[in-house]
């Protein structure tokens, strides 16, 4: 039996959202909720998510979400977790669904509070790697030579490693995603749901708006920026780091694809030089280097 | 220093609803606002440390953390203000009761929430120690930390002594909680003078506090995986299929205004009926009725005052004493009625906003318009940083004031009192 037929029919995310034509943001939010499956609540700050939440008094959304404001992810999902202790209702998963900006920058503090408290949630980042609610400025997660509204001739500085700072936090779990492999989103959400303590997962979703690929390529994208080893899957449990998926097939640097094979498919990337390229590439295999040595 | 009969020990307070067993202890404003924090059996409290309000979160701290807190209840230690009021206003949409505390740059960094939490209509209640905000760097008295919040949705409390700011923080559950209102509030209280300054104190017992408090059992929205809801959605600018559209929500706060205005009377009066004391419900008058010439403050300014009206009585004049207590709803009918027929009027702001004037003489002003004889209304700015208010600085504006009205004299601008 395969893992795909693992993932539950019901869909928490009722027909008619809001989200763009391809957003890889709803389809990693449907896979997780399905992971979460019953009892949980989610904490969500200014995003996409706001919007794909839907126009009062209807939303998709058929569970129970806390909307708050940008930075506060962290906080408010560990006043939600005082709270349900306080009730002692200890079967309830409590989720902050934030994206780049809100973890990354504006809501850092409360997340690296909640995290160093053990607050007793899963923080989960979609990165779409760039301001996207507000059409697409440079964050702290835009990768090198990405162009948006910001960095109009590209993005000089290089993609903050979240991940690494969240590790840096020494919580019980932390995962790395990516909204074109769900059975991998799947699993690793459902682990940390059987983990006490913060669980961090990070994942990457295309935003075609952004990025400017065609809204069908959305899931194609995704799984080049794994193929090609610009995006590493893995998970890192008591600060043991294991790749996952396809990700554990590339420890072979020969067996990433070329990254021009994920360059091309992105209007972000059309600008991008040959010695940014290469760049790119460097910047690739140091992070490459970085993972492989904390499997050993 | 205390005085005689209020040593610590237990006594019999008489309220009109029967005997009630109480304490008499002497704390601080900081140790009242924590006592009544925990007598109101808070459950979930998060907070960050600030001068001068600091000591009502460590105590509270160690209360929880030492199981000397009379229910099972969380503090949150959190790493910011913002993030402080962050956890309360989600623990309260999660549905518990909820405490934080907070002062000068604290409270301006949680500007946002404020305003988030007013929007979420959560009972949350708040001390605010009042301190000046900086630069330069000041940590004394000073009302412009919570009067520069004023438009967030909140209500605001003004006390001027311990004993009522422990009695506030017990009503403002009460009206905050009320089904009709469901608003948050500030109990606010000057810096040192309250915060840091040993008074009297009659406590309640627990069940007597439990009798008049009942615990929180929110009934409107809240997070619940059994009953699932998007809380504090995308509201559009119009109404879609006679659904209530963004400003139709602030209506809804008005008048949740409007009615805490009436409830907050009612329930002074009510607390009244359990413990025997009153602190007045929207203002508090002094020696009022037949006077020609009143003073309005705010905060400990209004104890000031009240020893002026003593003296000044003494010496003959007129004069009463009205302790604006709640600025948010503002007291505009009670202003009117104790006005109308007064012929000079002293506003002292321990405040000021840039460019005009104090807060409380902009919106005593605008309250009485309305009305066909309006006296003479004299404003002040004084106190500001903590700068010492004295009697004599006060028995003198009055003495001015009466002066200018026979002359038929206006005041063209406010006045700034004790400039060095």
């Amino acid at each position: 039996m395969g893992v795909r037929t693992l993932i539950p029919e019901e869909e928490h995310i009722l027909g008619g959202n809001r989200a763009c034509p391809g957003c890889g943001a709803v389809i990693a939010l449907r896979t997780v909720t399905k992971a979460l499956g019953s009892d949980f609540i989610v904490v969500i700050p200014a995003s996409c998510a706001t919007i794909i939440s839907g126009k009062f008094p209807a939303t998709p959304y058929n569970f129970p979400v806390l909307n708050m404001p940008f930075e506060t992810a962290g906080a408010a999902a560990s006043g939600v977790v005082a709270a349900l202790e306080v009730m002692e209702k200890d079967d309830i998963t409590v989720v902050s669904w934030a994206g780049d900006g809100g973890t990354a920058d504006i809501g850092l503090q409360a997340l690296s509070g909640a995290a160093e408290r053990g607050t007793n949630f899963i923080y989960i980042c979609y990165d779409n790697e760039a301001y996207m609610n507000t059409g697409n400025q440079r964050s702290s997660a835009t990768p090198f030579g990405a162009l948006t509204t910001t960095t109009p001739t590209g993005k000089v500085e290089i993609k903050k490693d979240l991940p690494g700072i969240m590790a840096a936090h020494n919580i019980p779990y932390i995962a790395t995603a990516c909204s074109a492999f769900p059975e991998d989103l799947f699993q690793k959400v459902k682990k940390a749901k059987t983990i006490k303590g913060t669980r961090y997962i990070h994942v990457l979703s295309p935003c075609p708006t952004g990025w400017r690929v065609d809204s069908s390529l959305s899931i194609a994208v995704g799984r080049k920026a794994v193929s090609t080893g610009m995006w590493i899957l893995y998970e890192l449990e008591s600060g043991q780091l294991k790749l996952t998926g396809k990700s554990k097939y590339l420890i072979d640097p020969a067996k990433r694809e070329p990254i021009e094979e994920y360059l091309k498919l992105q209007g972000r990337f059309a600008h991008i030089s040959d010695e940014e390229i290469e760049l790119l590439q460097k910047i690739r295999e140091a992070k490459w280097s970085k993972i492989l040595s904390c499997t050993e | 220093m205390p005085s005689e009969g209020y040593k610590n020990g237990e006594r019999r307070g008489r309220g009109k609803g029967g005997r009630v067993m109480s304490q008499e202890i002497i704390a601080t404003g900081n140790s009242a606002a924590a006592l009544a924090a925990k007598m109101a059996k808070v459950q979930v409290i998060s907070a960050y440390p600030i001068t001068p309000q600091t000591s009502i979160v460590e105590t509270l701290s160690e209360w929880i953390e030492r199981n000397a807190y009379p229910i099972k209840a969380r503090y949150v230690r959190v790493e910011s203000e913002h993030s402080a009021l962050a956890v309360v206003t989600a623990a309260s949409a999660t549905g518990v009761r909820t405490f934080t505390a907070t002062s000068s740059h604290g409270l301006a960094l949680m500007h946002e929430v404020l305003h988030w939490v007013g929007g979420s209509r959560l009972p949350i209640v708040m001390a605010v120690v009042n301190r000046a905000l900086g630069p330069p760097w000041n940590i004394w008295a000073d009302h412009t930390d919570s009067l520069s919040q004023r438009n967030t949705g909140w209500i605001q409390f003004y006390a001027d002594n311990n004993q009522e700011v422990f009695d506030t923080v017990i009503q403002a559950y009460h009206v905050c909680e009320d089904p009709e209102v469901l608003l948050p509030a500030m109990i606010c209280l000057d810096a040192f003078i309250l915060s840091h300054t040993v008074m009297p104190l009659s406590v309640p017992s627990q069940e007597a506090i439990d009798a008049f408090l009942p615990p929180y059992k929110p009934e409107h929205a809240y997070l619940d995986p059994n009953r699932p809801a998007v809380l504090y959605p995308m509201v559009f600018p119009e109404s879609d299929l006679g659904y209530p559209g963004y400003m139709d929500f602030q209506y809804a706060r008005q008048r949740a205004m409007e009615i805490a205005r009436r409830r907050i009377d009612e329930v002074d009066k009510e607390f009244e009926k359990h413990f025997g004391r009153s602190h007045g419900g929207m203002i508090q008058p002094y020696k009022c009725e037949d006077a020609k010439t009143l003073i309005l403050t705010m905060g400990t300014l209004a104890s000031e005052s009240a020893v002026v009206v003593d003296n000044l009585r003494e010496q003959g004049y007129k004069v009463g004493n009205v302790k604006v207590r709640v600025f948010r709803p503002f007291p505009n009918e009670e202003l009117r009625n104790i006005a109308k027929n007064k012929q000079t009027l002293l506003i002292i702001d321990r405040n000021i906003s840039f460019g005009n004037e104090g807060a409380l003489f902009t919106e005593v002003k605008g309250a009485l318009y309305n009305l066909r004889q309006r006296p003479e209304i004299f404003g002040f700015v004084a106190g500001l940083g903590g700068r010492d208010v004295t009697q004599i600085q006060i028995e003198k504006l009055v003495k001015n004031a009466v002066i200018a009205t026979e002359k038929g004299e206006t005041q063209e601008n406010f006045e700034w009192v004790g400039l060095r």
